[in-house]
């Protein structure tokens, strides 16, 4: 029992040195500078904020293209479907799809998003090279393909944790399946599924291989944006076609092959924990929140 | 409950008695148009399902089309060895993997031998401190405790692979470097121990549920027949969990032979056939990572990198499998 104990908390002691080396190291250069500044002089001064634009404009398109399908599928999967082999397969394949490597999923989307779909969309609208090859909206394809089952498997927990008496209350009081799904299901899962968005964020947020060869850049001046104009009117928007720069593909780029590793130290460490500070608060917001669930189904 | 019945519902719910309606399963007559819109969201959410299902065989379709190329100019014996004719005629077997050179050679053993050689060290580093903590968090802590240092381990685990790549790289690989001055300062041990950040969360968590789902009375029992705590725990609790943990340590194990940046950053990325946990590796994952971004499309050398891709997600599927169907057995026996 002491082993057992003093294992745990050996395992706690060496988390918290580690955090503690990157918050100690890297919370000197976090300044509104460092933020929100281009990176100068061959990426030794300056600040990531191209990194921390292309991470936000990823994941958002991410989220834009994994959310709704995987919610929608999850309320077929549980509301909808019966239990059958097909059902159960599928079930199955989703699950099993979680944990095949993410490298898998880069070259799925180099496969699938880039040769496929990007060389025949060109083909097909005349763009020359435009879409068949690495960009931002490819990126952020693959990355949904890869948090879909997060999404799924964290929504159907949310839906299956729906009491059944509630729902055959409300179908005893004549509503159809529809009302009950939008009336009493979906507000009981919604905490569910938003805790699973959230951990699907933080997930794209944090992977770096699947990007690794679907448009990440090593340094862009230029953030990733175009601006949409009607008449007069122009609003930037995030340029779909472009490259982009990412902030875990920047730790990963600032560590390996930059020029002057230790000149670049500092910015390294910064990058860090800025990453991990996202991911974290990220991640406390889902836990805060599941945990706020149960207590509220366990009234119920 | 009562604001589910809108006005709207209650004007069709008249007309149904016009139209022609039909019962549902609840008895109730439901008109024609709600009938269809009804219809018209489930084929929406039957459609959604689709669209995931469809990706799951996508990546399957994708993988094998480029991957299946790489035995159309290399045999698959040519992933096994390379047979080099030396000036005096003899022939000389090498397993390597050196695609770039002018005579390619795709021996994959190298990036096997690299990949377990971290993994293995990884999964028993990690199945030692991780079913440990699992044990510590299901059997001995207190529950208040536990509501605490559960959402930790979660939180270890979402720590983001290039950050602990980053660490062992600069950190670890130093004071490791200057204790034990290993042959290679990046090395197949190094890596191992990153790994071993990104398994033993999932060890420990998939632990804890496992041995909570054990029914109290055989704790009860344990406790009846004059056992101690830990002659409970070693002699009844863990043996009861066992196939639980084991999934979790496969599923780890997985999760080791799949994980890329750790080892990316790591290993030291040579390509060397060694036992020698001390020597520079490379996996499979790392040599795709590394080399996807300048090899030329429809080359040998990318195929045979979609190759490894295919072997990759053929080993982690049936791994996850595996798993799955050890859980799924356990909830079966479990429910008494």
């Amino acid at each position: 029992m002491g082993t057992t104990k003093f294992l745990f908390f050996l395992l706690a002691f060496i988390l918290l040195m580690v955090l503690g080396k990157i918050v100690y190291e890297g919370i000197g250069i976090i300044s509104l500078e460092f933020i929100f500044d281009e990176p100068r002089n061959n990426m030794t001064e300056g600040g990531i904020w191209p990194a921390i634009f292309g991470t936000l404009a990823v994941t958002t398109i991410m989220v834009l293209l994994s959310v709704p399908v995987g919610v929608s599928a999850a309320i077929y999967l549980s509301q909808y479907a019966k239990d059958t082999f097909l059902t159960r397969i599928i079930r199955t394949a989703v699950n099993n799809l979680a944990g095949v490597p993410s490298i898998v999923f880069g070259l799925f989307g180099l496969g699938f998003f880039i040769l496929f779909i990007g060389r025949n969309i060109d083909e097909v609208l005349g763009t020359g090279l435009l879409w068949g090859q690495p960009c931002l909206l490819w990126a952020a394809a693959t990355l949904s393909v890869l948090v879909l089952p997060i999404v799924i498997v964290s929504t159907l927990e949310a839906l299956i944790s729906v009491p059944k008496s509630h729902i055959d209350a409300s179908f005893g009081l004549g509503a159809t399946k529809w009302q009950t799904i939008k009336k009493v299901v979906f507000p009981q899962a919604k905490p569910g599924i938003l805790t699973g968005t959230i951990l699907a964020i933080s997930r794209g947020v944090g992977e770096t291989a699947p990007i690794l060869f679907l448009g990440a850049a090593f340094f862009l001046p230029n953030l990733p944006v175009v601006d949409l104009c009607i008449g007069d009117y122009c609003i930037p928007m995030i340029n779909p076609a472009e490259q982009f720069m990412y902030l875990a593909y920047h730790i990963f780029i600032l560590a390996t092959q930059s020029s002057n590793p230790t000149l670049t130290m500092p910015i390294q460490y910064g990058s860090t924990l800025v990453l991990i500070a996202i991911t974290f608060l990220l991640n406390i917001t889902a836990i805060v929140l599941r945990y706020k669930y149960r207590k509220q189904l366990g009234k119920i | 409950m009562t604001e589910i019945q809108t006005s709207d519902e209650k004007v069709e719910v008249e007309d149904s008695v016009q139209e022609r309606a039909e019962s549902s399963l609840y008895g109730k007559k439901i008109s024609l148009k709600v009938r269809v819109k009804e219809k018209i969201i489930e084929y929406f959410f039957a459609l959604n399902g689709a669209v995931a299902l469809i990706f799951i065989i996508l990546i399957f379709i994708f993988l094998f089309k480029e991957g299946i190329n790489a035995l159309n100019n290399i045999g698959l014996l040519d992933f096994i060895y390379y047979d080099q004719v030396q000036l005096n005629q003899t022939v000389e077997r090498l397993f390597e993997w050196y695609p770039t050179s002018s005579e390619e050679r795709y021996s994959l053993l190298p990036l096997i031998v690299g990949t377990l050689l971290t993994a293995i060290p990884a999964t028993l580093i990690s199945t030692f401190f991780g079913v440990a903590a699992g044990v510590y968090l299901s059997e001995i802590v207190n529950p208040k405790l536990r509501e605490f240092l559960k959402p930790m381990i979660e939180l270890f685990a979402s720590i983001p692979t290039v950050v602990l790549g980053f660490l062992i790289l600069v950190v670890g690989a130093t004071i490791f470097n200057d204790l034990f001055h290993p042959s290679n300062r990046l090395n197949a041990f190094i890596a191992s121990l990153g790994l071993s950040f990104v398994i033993i969360p999932i060890i420990a968590s998939m632990t804890e549920d496992a041995l909570r789902s054990i029914p109290t009375d055989l704790r009860m029992a344990s406790y009846g027949l004059g056992a101690t705590k830990w002659q409970t725990i070693s002699r009844v609790i863990i043996p009861a969990g066992f196939s639980g943990v084991s999934a979790s340590i496969i599923l780890g194990f997985g999760r080791a032979v799949g994980e890329t940046m750790i080892v990316l950053m790591a290993a030291g990325n040579a390509a060397n056939i060694t036992t020698d946990l001390l020597l520079s590796v490379r996996t499979m994952t790392a040599t795709i990572a590394a080399e996807m971004g300048e090899v030329s499309q429809g080359s040998d050398h990318y195929y045979a990198l979609f190759f490894i891709g295919i072997i990759l997600f053929t080993i982690t599927f049936f791994l996850n499998l595996i798993a799955e169907i050890i859980i799924n057995k356990m909830r079966k026996k479990n429910v008494f």
